[in-house]
């Protein structure tokens, strides 16, 4: 693994993960993953189809329960006790909300779980242009309002983590631009934002550090800046096609 | 954090779906035709008895199963809310298997009502029926629920699902029948008694056709199960036998998803 200096990680990190090992019958998924994500930055993780990058996600999202090593959300460490996924807010690549329940019934429902004096932030229903479509049933939206509905879940508790999977999937340029500045703007706001993505333009445009992982372990950590002179590319895309082929 | 929210939206959405509804309409449908062409009171009863004890459980388990993995990635985002997964299955058990008791006793229970109207007497054999139907529902629905949290793959899970219906309602009563043939020359009451406890769909039977004091039509081993199921005691353990019968697939389907990866 190769670990950038230059861009002064953080002392505090948002997201620890020690000795991260997830294994599925034979296959190895996450062998051994140490990882901090720094507070206040946006991480991308990038890597190859299989790399682990879902199950790294999932691991720290608690969804993956049979597993090896230590993670830690904001200085928690994540078990059983579900209290922790207060500070996260999640973004799928596709989010299926219960087809006959409208918008604002799923608003209301995930206010429910999160208890009423949960803090919220609705900036992103109304830049998304997603209020007047919240009275209609999921049923009856179209994929794109369906994704800004899923867009704005992610926001809504102004969680301190936001773990976005493709975020600008599915959306048209317009909402696409109008998360893309929210995004940005999530670090100036206390929050910390890990993503993925398959478009490397979109990580180059949003991220500050990078995470290159594959099969299962990180090959690299560190600014955008670092990977892409690391490799004598000139673009990140170039950049980590040359660091898949290498690996 | 409690799941009550979770159980309110998911009894809101799933009692909009329009297959609750057809659900709801075919058991009235079905109990009205048999009230009004099936000799009415109490004959009518012990035919919707054999629709109850087929299409309870196949609605529960099909409709049941097909939810869950329609609702898988809402499940994973609710999970990665602050809620417990405890809370959440209870939430998806409650949310399924209350709008299909509110169908069943809705579709069955409205001509019944009429029915019983004019003839008082038939009004403990209707709220034994209108019991044991919402009893199979919680059974089936805990069964429905187990298949799709072990089952990963659509398909499979739906034919098991089907299995479970078919095993439930045929495929059991065969094996009883097999080793009843088998050892013919044994006293077999006892064991035909407590392998027929071990179905719900038999118990659920059995618990019925006692109601309607059709027992002595069974021969002695009528007469053995009015011993044990006939009476008030009798119909207090037929139903904590269902009763088991639906927390052990629920108690066995929330071991499995408390632990399992999504």
């Amino acid at each position: 693994m190769t670990a950038d200096s230059t861009v002064g990680v953080p002392s505090r990190a948002a997201v620890s993960l020690r000795a991260l090992r997830k294994r599925y019958g034979r296959l190895e998924v996450l062998r051994g993953v140490d990882l901090d994500i720094a507070e206040g930055r946006i991480t991308a993780i990038v890597g190859p189809n299989a790399a682990g990058k879902t199950t790294l996600i999932k691991s720290i999202l608690g969804l993956v329960r049979r597993r090896d090593g230590v993670i830690r959300v904001g200085g928690e460490t994540v078990g059983l006790d579900p209290s922790y996924r207060r500070g996260i807010g999640y973004m799928p690549q596709a989010a299926r909300f219960p087809e006959q329940l409208t918008g604002t019934e799923v608003l209301a429902l995930l206010r429910g779980v999160r208890g009423e004096a949960a803090e919220r932030d609705e900036r992103l229903i109304d830049q998304l242009e997603l209020r007047a479509s919240l009275p209609t049933p999921v049923a009856a939206m179209s994929g794109g309002t369906r994704q800004k509905l899923n867009a704005a879940v992610a926001f809504l508790f102004r969680p301190k983590l936001l773990i976005l999977d493709e975020p600008t999937a599915g959306l048209d340029p317009v909402a696409s631009a109008v998360l893309k500045d929210r995004i940005k703007a999530a670090p100036g706001e206390g929050q910390t934002v890990i993503l993925t993505s398959h478009i490397m333009s979109e990580i180059q445009e949003l991220a500050d550090l990078v995470v290159f992982l594959v099969e299962g372990s990180i090959r690299f950590q560190g600014s955008i800046a670092s990977l892409v002179e690391r490799t004598g590319e000139d673009r990140l895309e170039r950049a980590v096609a040359r660091m898949m082929r290498e690996s | 954090m409690s799941g009550a929210p979770v159980l309110a939206s998911q009894v809101r959405n799933v009692l909009r779906s329009r297959w609750i509804a057809a659900y709801a309409v075919m058991l009235f449908l079905a109990a009205a035709l048999l009230i009004r062409f099936g000799g009415g009171g109490e004959r009518a009863l012990l035919s919707l008895v054999n629709v109850v004890l087929a299409l309870v459980p196949l609605v529960s388990v099909v409709f049941g199963t097909l939810y869950v993995y329609h609702a898988r990635e809402f499940i994973e985002l609710l999970l990665t809310q602050p809620i417990g997964r405890g809370g959440l299955y209870l939430a998806l058990f409650g949310g399924l298997a209350l709008p299909l008791s509110a169908a069943f006793l809705l579709g069955v229970g409205a001509p019944l009502a009429v029915a019983a109207m004019q003839e008082p007497g038939i009004v403990r054999q209707l709220s034994t029926l209108l019991a044991v139907g919402v009893l199979l529902t919680l059974v089936f629905t805990g069964l429905a629920l187990l298949v799709a949290v072990t089952i990963e793959d659509r398909a499979k899970g739906l034919g098991a699902a089907l299995l479970v219906w078919l095993a439930c309602t045929a495929l059991y009563d065969g094996v009883i029948l097999l080793v009843i043939t088998a050892f013919r020359d044994y006293p077999l009451e006892l064991p035909t008694l407590i392998l027929t406890a071990l179905n719900p769909v038999d118990l659920a039977r059995v618990t019925l056709l006692l109601t309607f004091d059709v027992a002595a039509l069974m021969g002695y081993t009528g007469a053995v199960f009015e011993r044990a199921f006939g009476g008030g005691f009798g119909l207090a353990l037929a139903v904590a036998l269902l009763l088991v019968s639906a927390a052990i697939p629920f108690a066995a389907g929330l071991y499995w998803f408390r632990r399992r990866d999504l």
